[in-house]
């Protein structure tokens, strides 16, 4: 009897591992094949240093390493791993943080890669040399000194403890250089490629695409699995979404769009699979606090109660790019409001109703007339600016208010918001990594990206508060205070909803995690494709 | 005698309107169904507040990407709102822009070309070569630039799509009014010490104004195309204003597989108004051209 329950048993789980047994292999990694994706612009130059595009990241990272990274399997994006750096210390003043860097580790043209380069590296950002251009310099003010002690540690003191520091250091657009080159010539990796990535440069063809080759000796033993990959630069959305369909490309790393998405899924069936997560990018409204009535607080926050966020992020979510109602930071992320705190800020509530006519009563108080009218420039992108641009006109009609939208072409839109020629504009917001320090530098009184010319200096030192608590109990409480005064006690922008990050791809495309950001997880090393 | 002039049969103004009009369609009648669609035109933008079923820029999420239903006749678009009222009051801003712009465009462009041929030599050359360097460039393109430069409001749309036209029409107009110019009633009038304002806008205007009307109205269709492409372009009209060519940009293409009605009726309406203004210019310039009466 025993005997036969043994057997029984065993026929069982023998006959579950042949039918799990496909789906295993399926796991594993498998080596070798080229992975093509479109790219929907070209990078200015090769320096991740001095760009900001997308269009830099997505072909060119796979060819070099950062001191540190994000993890690559975090859907969040916000958890710092080692890429160059081995382990790391951090004192107990927050001050000193001490790297030990992998050995092996070569760049392409064959030298060894040491702490110098690292150093190097980050002189080159920090204090870029005369006529080099390092955009973000600003992010490491807190940085004091580089010493590095032997070729395999490196340590950076910092002036103030600074929550965001690793993070920082896992920037995507910090490549790692060779300390040689940048000697000679501070400005070689504007138009060459040399890092200790998992690929290896083949080709740049302009207009067309970008070749990279697997790196046989990369220090991360059986990594890449890739044999090569191709970057093929496709303007046209509806190109993209074309190559994806016709398995001319297997991804499209930046997003598409919801009826992009539905359609691939109709067409393509189980070849597609889709990933999606909320972007770390925003569309807020910027209010010239210079001109009227926008100088008034009590119109202002009429502006933002007149919006029916939950309901826009339901139906919204159909035809654009956006999704979440959020507060200052991504949903989901670790300092991201919760959803009974954003409720409490003025325009989160669920009463519409009751939230219009305290707009109305606003309205009146601030002696802005029944159909007052005021201009308000949107950029002339389709994909969300279009659709949120005419859902703010139609929300604010609801409170009396009667609106005119002006397309301002793309390449004119921030020189009018840098000049301020505008009432109300539509602003945007798009982070390489969810952490406040980076998303909302941007509203200090100093900053050059305060559209709206708020002067605020509780702003200002709440700001310096949370980048420098050293508890994140401490830093997520003052986050909660900046993120009220900044949205309902003086409601200096508007923000309207998070946007939405969609990514069908191929479903033989394996290994790779979408994240809030699609500066992120473009080495490829960890990408795979199934048969 | 007065009695034998009382008793002669004069048709009235209005009687003779009304035999022109039956004679016209009797005539004409694919010219007479092309005013009947500009007519229609006519009332539904005139009548807009009063038939159209929903107000045109009103967002209802309910009823988003609705297809074409008892309560939505043609649907719905991205944002719920009803294509039939957005249809309706998208006449208004075809007819404002295609008659403000053809009218000034025609107009200007008359007033050019008589000028040109009644005084001849330097100023003929002179005006003929501005003529001319506009005319270098293609309708559409002039069109963009002048819009880029001007900023994309309605009026600024009519001058982009007005300046095009002049040099079309002054041309055509010029060499109407060179055999004009021949006339001895205008030598006869010169003669007579009239100035040359008299001249020309009492003896040579009116004698193209069948070259003229006919330019009007080829133009008209041509305006209404150019203020769609121009608005599908995104440098038209601008949202939530509705505009034909406007709905057809944007999510009408993203949705074109599953709410087709978004692109369709729009782009019937554009097709609906070019080809009613092209059929009635034609058979105007029939009518009114005396070469091609008898045919």
């Amino acid at each position: 009897m025993y005997n036969r329950i043994r057997m029984l048993f065993m026929l069982a789980t023998s006959m579950v591992m042949a039918a799990a047994w496909p789906a295993l292999a399926q796991d594993k990694p498998r080596p070798g094949g080229e992975l093509v994706f479109a790219v929907p612009s070209e990078p200015p130059s090769y320096d991740g240093h001095q760009e900001e595009t997308f269009g830099l990241i997505h072909p060119v990272a796979p060819h070099y390493n950062t001191l540190l990274r994000v993890d690559p399997s975090d859907k969040t994006g916000t958890k710092p791993v080692g890429d160059l750096a081995e382990s790391w210390t951090v004192s107990s003043d927050q001050k000193t943080y001490t790297f030990r860097l992998r050995r092996g580790v070569k760049f392409h043209d064959g030298a060894d890669m040491s702490s110098r380069d690292v150093k190097a590296s980050y002189d080159k950002i920090l204090n870029p040399p005369a006529g080099v251009k390092s955009l973000r310099k600003a992010a490491y003010q807190a940085v004091e000194a580089i010493e590095t002690p032997d070729a395999h540690t490196i340590v950076f003191r910092l002036k103030w403890p600074e929550s965001s520091f690793l993070l920082n250091l896992s920037s995507p657009w910090n490549f790692i250089y060779k300390a040689d080159t940048l000697a000679k010539d501070p400005r070689w990796y504007e138009k060459n490629i040399n890092g200790t990535g998992p690929f290896t440069f083949v080709e740049h063809v302009k207009g067309s695409h970008w070749v990279g080759k697997k790196n046989a000796s990369y220090w991360d033993k059986g990594k890449p699995y890739l044999d090569g990959y191709r970057a093929v630069f496709i303007t046209s959305s509806s190109a993209q979404v074309a190559a994806v369909r016709g398995e001319r490309a297997h991804i499209q790393f930046r997003g598409f769009t919801p009826a992009d998405r539905d359609s691939l899924v109709k067409a393509l069936d189980s070849k597609i699979a889709v990933q999606e997560s909320p972007w770390d990018c925003v569309l807020m409204v910027a209010m010239h606090h210079e001109k009227k009535p926008f100088n008034d607080k009590r119109f202002r926050r009429a502006l933002t109660l007149a919006l029916d966020r939950y309901t826009a992020s339901k139906n919204l979510s159909r035809i654009a790019i956006v999704r979440d109602v959020a507060g200052i930071q991504v949903p989901g992320t670790p300092w991201a409001t919760p959803p009974e705190d954003l409720e409490k800020l003025a325009g989160y509530g669920k009463d519409i109703k009751a939230a219009r006519a305290e707009a109305r009563q606003l309205l009146k108080e601030a002696g802005v007339p029944e159909g007052y009218a005021f201009t308000f420039k949107n950029r002339g992108i389709p994909q969300p600016y279009e659709p949120l641009g005419i859902w703010l006109i139609d929300q604010w009609k609801q409170i009396g208010l009667n609106v005119k939208q002006e397309i301002v072409e793309a390449s004119a839109y921030h020189p009018m918001l840098k000049r301020g020629d505008f009432e109300a504009a539509m602003d945007f917001q798009c982070g390489f990594i969810v952490e406040p320090d980076l998303d909302i530098a941007r509203f200090l009184t100093n900053s050059d990206a305060n559209y709206g010319k708020h002067q605020d200096k509780v702003i200002d030192e709440l700001y310096v508060k949370q980048a420098r608590a050293t508890s994140p109990d401490e830093r997520r409480k003052v986050l909660r205070e900046f993120e009220k005064r900044l949205l309902d006690e003086e409601v200096h922008v508007l923000y309207t909803l998070q946007w939405h990050r969609i990514i069908p791809h191929s479903a033989k495309v394996k290994g790779w995690t979408i994240t809030p950001s699609h500066y992120l997880n473009n080495q490829l090393d960890t990408v795979w494709l199934a048969q | 005698m007065s009695e034998l002039v009382a008793s002669l049969d004069v048709p009235s103004r209005s009687s003779r309107w009304i035999g022109a009009c039956r004679d016209f369609i009797g005539r004409r009648p694919l010219g007479a169904i092309g005013a009947g669609v500009i007519v229609l035109m006519f009332v539904a933008a005139l009548a807009a507040p009063l038939i159209a079923p929903y107000d045109p820029v009103a967002v209802d999420f309910a009823a988003m990407l609705a297809p074409p239903s008892a309560e939505h006749w043609l649907g719905t678009d991205a944002f719920g709102r009803d294509v039939l009222s957005r249809l309706i009051y998208g006449s208004q801003t075809a007819l404002v822009v295609g008659f403000g712009a053809s009218l000034l465009g025609a107009t200007i462009g008359a007033l050019i070309g008589v000028a040109s041929a009644y005084f001849g030599g330097r100023i003929d050359l002179f005006l003929q070569r501005i003529m001319d360097v506009l005319l270098s460039f293609p309708l559409i393109i002039l069109a963009l630039a002048l819009v880029a430069i001007l900023g994309n409001s309605i009026p600024n749309l009519i001058i982009a799509i007005m300046v095009p036209m002049i040099p079309r029409c002054a041309l055509v107009i010029r060499s109407s009014a060179l055999s004009i110019r021949e006339m001895p009633y205008v030598d006869a009038a010169r003669a007579a010490g009239f100035g040359h304002s008299r001249i020309i806008l009492r003896h040579m205007l009116p004698n193209v104004m069948a070259s003229y009307l006919v330019m009007l109205t080829a133009f008209l269709g041509q305006a209404i195309l150019l203020e769609a492409s121009l608005s599908f372009l995104g440098l038209g009209v601008q949202e939530p204003l509705p505009a034909w060519g406007l709905m057809l940009r944007g999510a009408a293409v993203e949705f074109a597989e599953t709410a087709p009605w978004m692109a369709i009726f729009p782009g019937v309406a554009i097709s609906l108004a070019v080809f009613a203004f092209n059929l009635f210019g034609d058979s105007l310039r029939d009518a009114l051209d005396p070469r091609l009466r008898t045919q």
